[in-house]
């Protein structure tokens, strides 16, 4: 009886109130919205114009250098993407690139992942394998061209192992860094349970670290692209030519155009692999997640 | 230590017992003094105190948390409630995910656990938020489905620290109602913090004093009042007047 007493106090809260609070407003989520859609093209348009200015006077006027080293974008996209023998090798140039580096990067994720999660299970374990990380992340890749060489020999092995050094480093940190990230209150609720190690890893620390994980998928997939177009430099041999092989052979025969057509796609490239893993965090922690500060 | 007053319904084994605990920090802060007192089934003991007098560390001793530096606790953790100052929810799981954590991790099996934590989530008034996530609830609601989250397992040992210090007052009122009316269903037996003395009075059968730290028991009230406790408690005479004997002892303790 006491507890209906209880339940029709509680029940007199209107329902909802606090829930129309969270979120803008629809006038500001209608202003955001219109300003994603128009900002990129103004960009993109004043863009175009600085360069197409360089390619007319600007290349000689500040750096008393031809025009043609840096062709107007209409001719690049035009010798680029107009003629279907251009159009061909670029495209299967990027395509090649991206399945290289969408292999370099799922090997990637899975060991960065792994070891982040070893990781986080002692301080003694991270304090073993941090400075072999950032000595990882050091390391010039030029350097040890050689030892790759010798290891991997030539083919997709040794375009991989570059892929991944340079993608590696974002996806262990991020992930270490959101296995740490529960805060001490909800431990405290696993510790009261008798939680096992693993119900924490699982129930507690992995969702927990879901954004920062996402985060980290988003750098390390950019990187993954340089990481290909590097590997390709080094290693030209036994397997396809990536975009960047492709835009060299197109440098060495004093093809402009075409270089850049290539840099245009390969930018497209990181840029896709940054809009997919956005929009993939967004659909598995976007209901729950509140990043700090303004969206 | 004085006890001014013997408390009325005790009978059996405490539910928990402290004995002679004392604490003390790795860096030397000494928080606890030989601390002794027992708390009933059917007890609902409030402890006031000044602040950083030690008042969660004596509840996170009660509940396995810390271990004392000396002293003992005997208390049956299997069926402990233990609600946080901070609603402490987890942000990916929506309420009815949350409330169902604490049965989740004891493995009960699924049905059932859904099963009590509607039933749980009926009784603190959130019905209808169940698919909410803690981020789109406000501070009393998640303090609610925090309050859920414990009872799911029906304990009959209560630890609450300051767990309604976020909330507005009236907000407050009605979660004492709640904890109130929860106390006189499920019988268990309350261990209460608190900087409220009215809040202390209005819920408890005792109200316990602690001095500045190192924190130890200084006085020891019985509350006479009937349940269940209406609002209009709080303008009586007798109330003010107890409330004024723990303002009193609690001003004492600060120097
Ligand atoms: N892990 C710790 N290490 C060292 N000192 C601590 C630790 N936890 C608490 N203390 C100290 O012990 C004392 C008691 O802390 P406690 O949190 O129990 O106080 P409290 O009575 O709950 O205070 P409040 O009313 O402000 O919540 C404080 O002086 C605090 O600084
Ligand atoms: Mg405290």
């Amino acid at each position: 009886m006491s507890m209906a007493a209880g339940s029709g106090g509680l029940g007199m809260t209107p329902p909802g109130t606090a829930l129309e609070m969270v979120g803008p407003s629809p006038r500001a989520k209608r202003k955001f919205e219109l300003s994603r859609f128009i900002g990129p093209p103004i960009v993109l348009l004043v863009f175009v114009a600085i360069w197409q200015y360089m390619h007319v006077s600007g290349m000689r006027k500040f750096f008393d250098k031809p025009g043609f080293l840096l062709p107007s974008p209409f001719t690049v996209v035009n010798e680029s993407f107009g003629h279907a023998l251009a159009r061909d090798k670029l495209l299967n140039g990027v395509k090649w690139t991206a399945v290289v580096s969408l292999i370099g990067l799922s090997f990637t994720i899975v060991v960065g992942m792994l070891l982040a999660v070893i990781m986080a299970q002692a301080r003694w374990a991270e304090r073993a394998f941090y400075p072999y990380l950032v000595a990882l992340q050091a390391v010039p890749i030029l350097a040890i061209v050689p030892i790759i060489l010798s290891v991997f020999g030539t083919g997709l092995l040794p375009r991989l192992f570059v892929c991944a050094m340079i993608a590696f480093f974002p996806i262990v940190t991020n992930t270490l860094f959101g296995l740490q990230s529960a805060d001490v209150g909800q431990h405290d609720l696993f510790t009261l349970r008798g939680a096992n190690r693993w119900t924490r890893l699982w129930k507690l620390q992995v969702p927990a670290a879901l954004p920062a994980v996402f985060t980290g998928f988003r750098i390390s997939a950019g990187l993954s692209v340089i990481g290909a177009i590097v590997g390709e430099q080094f290693f030209r041999g036994g397997s396809k030519p990536g975009i960047g092989i492709v835009m060299e052979s197109y440098r060495q025969k004093a093809i402009y155009p075409q270089v850049y057509g290539g840099i245009i796609l390969g930018s497209a490239l990181g840029i896709a692999f940054f809009l997919i893993f956005g929009w993939l965090g967004r659909r598995v922690v976007g209901n729950w997640y509140e990043a700090s500060g303004r969206s | 230590m004085t006890a001014t007053s013997t408390p009325l319904q005790r009978s059996g084994a405490p539910a928990l017992r402290f004995s002679n605990v004392s604490m003390v920090f790795p860096d030397g802060t000494h928080a606890l003094a030989e601390t002794s007192f027992d708390v009933f089934p059917g007890e609902f003991v409030t402890v006031v105190g000044p602040s950083g007098c030690g008042k969660s560390t004596l509840l996170r001793i009660a509940s396995g948390l810390n271990p004392a530096t000396s002293g003992s606790v005997t208390v049956d953790r299997s069926s402990l409630g233990y609600v946080f100052q901070d609603a402490t929810l987890l942000q990916w799981r929506n309420v009815l995910r949350n409330v169902e954590l604490m049965a989740e991790l004891e493995g009960i099996p699924k049905a059932e656990r859904r099963k009590r934590a509607q039933a749980a989530i009926d009784l603190v008034g959130l019905t209808g938020a169940e698919g909410k996530f803690p981020k789109q609830l406000s501070g009393g609601m998640k303090m609610r489905a925090s309050l859920a989250r414990s009872l799911v397992l029906d304990p009959s040992v209560f630890l609450f620290d300051e767990p309604f210090g976020a909330v507005d007052e009236i907000t407050r009122e009605r979660l004492n109602d709640e904890v109130i009316s929860l106390f006189q269903r499920n019988g268990f037996a309350g261990l209460f913090i608190t900087h409220s003395i009215s809040e202390a009075v209005f819920l408890s059968t005792r109200v316990l004093v602690m001095s500045a730290r190192p924190g130890h028991i200084v006085a020891d009230f019985n509350v006479p009042f009937d349940y269940p406790r209406s609002p209009e408690l709080r303008f009586d005479p007798a109330f003010a007047e107890l409330s004024g004997r723990i303002s009193h002892e609690l001003r004492g303790a600060h120097s």
